[in-house]
């Protein structure tokens, strides 16, 4: 892959002694959607993290655009151009809503304006007074999102985006993953609900015991359904 | 003569002046407490003595520079600003992580050396820094008369309380202090610099105290000893008003200040502890604080 944006090679990386990633290789081309199945424990979101840098131990490789930033501090990955949708969604009590989405600083031209975030998720122009924890959970979801829009960056990291979701949030998160990739994001997205991948996403890596055991393509994954029942225990 | 429950007019609104000015140290003092207690989870114990720092430093401008108190109010800040900024980034910083004792230890530690090498220098009786011209003398309200300074000091305080809430909920700056202080890791990757905003909120905190000091610099004498003897209460009203709570220190300085006069007026023997009472109380009804939030 020429076009190759992310490169993670060898990647391990432990809390207090816990040895959780042993060994994490993937890549991500620009402009693709792939995503991280895998059981609950199986280490995506501490890939995530670690590709954030906000795992404090971490070894191997991890290359974007072609520059090392495995020993980097967060905020000069984050200005690099990656951003990332934690799993508990990390929405702001003490700040409005407006504040949470205008709270990270722009990195790189190339972000969603304002009125454009607003239009792909209304509700959030509506509440932009509220403090942001008043907000539903899928709104909460859809401010993780939007605010990591507007800056720029253009590696999206998204962990469990539909979690305990409903099913038309979980449609319209959809829709949204659909029309960033449109406009050219990269997105790496953890999920447990290999149905809702499907609908995204260009390929699937699977990981155990922080690895990865495997590969799929979205359009092998019709053939692929009984390996991935046993990988996933659904 | 007009007299409310006994005591005369004059009399109250004298001690309620008073406490007026003491609460707006209580409220300056207690506001850098809050903005530094809630991003770096340090009891700055060393508040006491940047606040008399401040008010050395406008003696020192004075008398070595002729610089005078206008001007000190900006400079002083600035030059104990700086201080602090050295003192977060040589030592308090290393501390990042660790349990509050740490932090409260060696910024009390800090206390001590700096007191102890002002006294040295200075003494305990400390020097004299007198009253700008343009403040001195009476100011005649009609009902009261009132000394001019006590009045500018309770509304420079006031302005820069207002003005420091309002930087911080109503900035730019102030939502991602306010985010940091909820969770740093995240908003340091979303690309903000904590370390340096951390170093940089301790240098604000320890700038308005020595904007207090300043303020202080003209009322009674300037001393080594000036910080130590106001910090006990100061803590008292963080703890009353919620640890780390911003509007809560500014209302709770003042609101102590005003309690206190009022004690003078009708228990005399009971100003010096009526704090402290006002402290268990808020304490057994609730523990965090009058505006904390229960963790
Ligand atoms: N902060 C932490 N401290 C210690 N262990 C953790 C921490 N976070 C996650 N773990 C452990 O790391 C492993 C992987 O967790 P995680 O990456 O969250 O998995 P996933 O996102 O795939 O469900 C789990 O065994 C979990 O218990
Ligand atoms: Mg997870």
């Amino acid at each position: 892959m020429a076009d190759k944006l992310l490169q993670v090679r060898g990647l391990n990386a432990w809390y207090g002694e816990s040895h959780i990633l042993q060994g994490v290789d993937l890549d991500v081309a620009e402009g693709e959607v792939v995503t991280l199945l895998g059981r609950n424990g199986a280490g995506k979101t501490t890939t995530l993290k670690s590709i954030m840098g906000l795992v404090g131990r971490r070894a191997g490789s991890v290359q974007f655009r072609g520059g090392e930033t495995i020993a980097l501090r967060s905020d000069l990955i984050a200005r690099a151009g990656i951003a990332l949708c934690p799993e508990e969604r990390g929405i702001f009590a003490s700040l409005s809503v407006f504040e949470n989405l205008m709270l990270p600083p722009v990195v790189a031209p190339g972000g969603l304006d304002v009125p454009t975030l607003y239009e792909l998720f209304p509700n959030l122009k509506e509440r932009s007074r509220s403090q942001g924890t008043r907000l539903s959970g899928g709104e909460q979801q859809m401010l993780a999102i939007a605010r990591i829009l507007r800056t720029g960056a253009r590696l999206l990291l998204l962990d469990e985006p539909t979690e305990g979701l409903a099913p038309v949030i979980v449609q319209q998160i959809g829709r949204t993953i659909r029309a960033i990739k449109q406009r050219g994001f990269t997105v790496l997205l953890v999920e447990q609900n290999f149905h809702f991948a499907a609908t995204v996403a260009d390929r699937h890596y699977v990981m155990e015991h922080g690895t990865i055991v495997d590969m799929i393509r979205n359009a092998d994954l019709a053939n692929a359904m009984d390996k991935l029942h046993d990988y996933l225990g659904v | 003569m007009v007299t409310i429950f006994g005591k005369p007019l004059l009399l109250l609104y004298g001690q309620l002046t008073l406490g007026l000015v003491n609460g707006a140290f209580y409220a300056l003092l207690s506001l850098g407490l809050a903005v530094i207690f809630g991003l770096l989870n340090v009891i700055n114990f060393a508040h006491g003595a940047l606040f008399m720092l401040g008010a050395f430093v406008a003696w020192g401008l004075l008398t070595y520079l002729g610089i005078g108190y206008w001007a000190a109010l900006i400079v002083a800040p600035c030059v104990v600003g700086l201080f602090g900024v050295a003192l977060e980034r040589v030592l308090i910083k290393r501390l990042r992580g660790l349990d509050h004792l740490y932090g409260l230890l060696l910024t009390f530690g800090c206390a001590l050396v700096i007191e102890g090498l002002m006294r040295n220098e200075f003494g305990s009786s400390g020097v004299a820094y007198d009253i700008p011209h343009a403040l001195k003398g009476p100011l005649n309200l009609g009902f009261m008369v009132l000394p001019l300074y006590r009045a500018w000091v309770v509304i420079a305080a006031t302005g820069m309380c207002l003005a420091t809430w309002l930087l911080i909920e109503k900035t730019r700056l102030g939502a991602t202090l306010r985010a940091a202080t909820e969770n740093a890791p995240l908003v340091q990757a979303f690309g903000v610099d904590v370390p340096r905003l951390v170093t940089l909120t301790y240098g604000a905190g320890v700038a308005l105290a020595a904007f207090a000091g300043v303020l202080a610099a003209p009322m009674n004498s300037v001393n080594p000893n000036m910080g130590s003897n106001l910090i006990v209460v100061v803590f008292a009203t963080v703890v009353i008003g919620g640890m780390g709570s911003i509007l809560g220190s500014i209302v709770t300085g003042f609101g102590l200040g005003i309690i206190e006069g009022l004690t003078k007026v009708y228990y005399p023997e009971g100003s010096a502890a009526v704090v402290y009472v006002v402290m268990v109380i808020v304490l057994l009804l609730r523990p965090a604080g009058l505006f904390g939030r229960a963790a």
